[in-house]
């Protein structure tokens, strides 16, 4: 029988060769130093947008969870990396709640997104009130991910969750004589500060030829990322017409009105020789102060130094929608 | 009080609180604390800042006067050099992160926007105050035509104004804007009023 010892065979090492237990956990802590210090800000930054960017909606975890079906309507998806929630929550324009761009957020909590009706009237064989438990059930959400551009220059990818418009426009079955659909949004004094200042013409009133809300790109969106619409992007519901800009996107939406006349719109009204009726994104014809053929795509990888990228006919949904502007002349009815 | 003004550090410590403004920026753009849009933000903050110095440096007089502390009259040249100094870092932000560096884009732009016309006017207004800032350029030009020069800085004011009021005009938002045109045309009315006074006083005597 042989018995082994440490001078023959197996080598057993000496005590002082044993790494000690704090430093081999001591190398966790320096790994998470380098993800999180200060060098590895910007590092675990992009880490994190890459996961996100590889398992698709993420859910932040912020409000009621809404999800939707992946859409089967032609350009409702986009391979492009998401807009991190937490930029397209505190940046954007919501008049209502101020005009700098992190007011919406920083005020909109006074909203009160319960109970809610939207009344649909007009040109329509059957006028209604809808409440929101049956705006929630008319049909399937579905999610849409859209480039939104906003006629200021810059750009996000949003999942938006809700249905397409012409669901509900079926309901109220338009008359013949409807040519034209008006959004009228929330004007409440008590809960919306920016009220108080004339810059626009209050209720914020925004419009769309009919078949342009009969469109299935037209959303009627109830949420985001997985999650009810916050506030601040237009709670409970809005419109979405992703080769528009942003403003024609009415938010937090009380009426729906069928007409035959062409709405007069509020930016129209305030500065008509810069925002016209159909205000589709177009490269082609610039802002009276500004050109719109490249656009800042918020939270672009490199940051401050990041390319402006340009901007794509209709916001790059021509394939969908082009035919609906056939024949017209986009640079007078811009 | 005029002994205090006068201290050797007072001038320094004036010059690092200056910086201040630029140094924050530059941190908060390198650990990526300017928002979803740090572009924005920084040229933005950068000319806001240029605004405020253009008051800080026309209300140096008035105070002096006011308050008898003739010591202040030699912060003049440095804060005026900081407005200068704002001023570039707000046009370099824009050309860099708007316009790419590129010079060819940066014309377009001067030309399409008469908003960054009017900036562009007074930045190379302020480009010739600061050329001239030094104590060999009043000997080479004479006093009177050097201030008579540097009397364009009510000009740039002006521009300025007007640089900010159209760029807020997208928005109708003009309560900033008449907050800095109130006071700089009341340093502006200041100036008129003594000079009013003194014309009357010279007259009576």
């Amino acid at each position: 029988m042989i018995i082994r010892t440490a001078g023959n065979g197996f080598q057993h090492p000496t005590t002082s060769d044993i790494t000690p237990q704090a430093a081999y956990l001591g190398r966790r802590a320096w790994l998470q130093q380098a993800a999180f210090g200060a060098g590895g800000i910007a590092l675990s930054a992009w880490a994190v947008r890459d996961a996100l960017a590889q398992t698709g909606t993420p859910r932040p975890g912020k409000l009621a969870p809404l999800s939707g079906a992946r859409s089967a309507v032609a350009g409702a998806g986009t391979m492009e990396a998401l807009t991190r929630y937490e930029h397209a929550s505190t940046y954007n324009n919501f008049f209502e709640f101020g005009t700098d761009k992190a007011d919406p957020a920083a005020k909109a909590n006074t909203l009160r997104t319960r109970p809610w009706t939207v009344s649909v009237e007009g040109l329509v064989g059957k006028p209604r009130t809808f409440d929101m438990d049956g705006l929630l059930k008319l049909s399937a959400m579905e999610e849409r991910v859209y480039r939104l551009r906003c006629v200021e220059g810059w750009s996000m990818v949003i999942p938006w969750v809700g249905y397409s418009l012409s669901a509900l426009i079926n309901q109220v079955q338009p008359l013949g004589g409807a040519k034209y659909v008006e959004f009228v949004t929330l004007a409440d004094p008590k809960t919306m500060p920016g009220l108080g200042s004339n810059v626009l013409n209050w209720p914020y009133v925004e419009g769309l030829r009919i078949d342009e809300a009969m469109h299935p790109l037209t959303l009627l969106t109830f949420g985001m990322y997985g999650e009810v619409l916050p506030n601040q992007n237009g709670a409970p519901l809005r419109l979405v017409a992703p080769w528009k800009y942003g403003f024609k996107s009415g938010k937090s939406l009380v009426k729906i009105r069928f007409t035959d006349k062409e709405p007069r719109t509020a930016w129209n009204r305030s500065a008509p020789e810069e925002y016209g009726f159909y205000s589709n994104v177009n490269p082609d014809v610039s802002h009276p102060r500004w050109s719109q053929s490249t656009e800042r795509r918020i939270g672009e990888e490199g940051g401050l130094l990041a390319k402006r990228r340009k901007t794509l006919m209709f916001n790059g949904y021509e394939p969908q929608v082009g035919q609906l502007y056939a024949g017209m002349d986009l640079r007078k009815f811009f | 009080m005029n002994r205090v003004m006068g201290h050797g550090l007072v001038k320094p410590t004036l010059f690092l609180l200056c910086l201040l403004p630029a140094a924050w920026l530059f941190w908060a753009a390198a650990s990526d604390q300017l928002g979803a849009n740090p572009a924005e933000a920084l040229i933005r903050s950068l000319g806001d800042w240029t605004l405020r110095f253009l008051v800080i440096v026309l209300a140096v007089t008035p105070l002096r006067v006011a308050s008898g502390l003739t010591a202040m009259a030699r912060w003049r040249r440095m804060l005026g050099l900081f407005v200068f100094f704002y001023a570039s870092l707000h046009l370099l932000a824009y050309a860099w992160f708007d316009q790419g560096l590129v010079l060819v884009a940066v014309v377009d732009d001067v030309i399409k926007r008469p908003f960054i016309l009017v900036g562009m006017l007074a930045w190379s207004l302020l480009l010739l105050l600061a050329a001239t800032s030094f104590n060999r350029a009043v000997r080479w030009l004479g006093a009177r035509r050097w201030q008579l020069l540097h009397r364009a800085v009510y000009g740039i004011a002006g521009l300025a104004v007007l640089h900010f009021y159209w760029m807020r005009s997208g928005k109708n938002d003009f309560a900033e804007v008449a907050v800095y045109a109130a006071i700089l045309g009341s340093l502006l009315a200041w100036r008129v009023w003594r000079r009013v006074q003194g014309s009357r006083r010279s007259s009576l005597s």
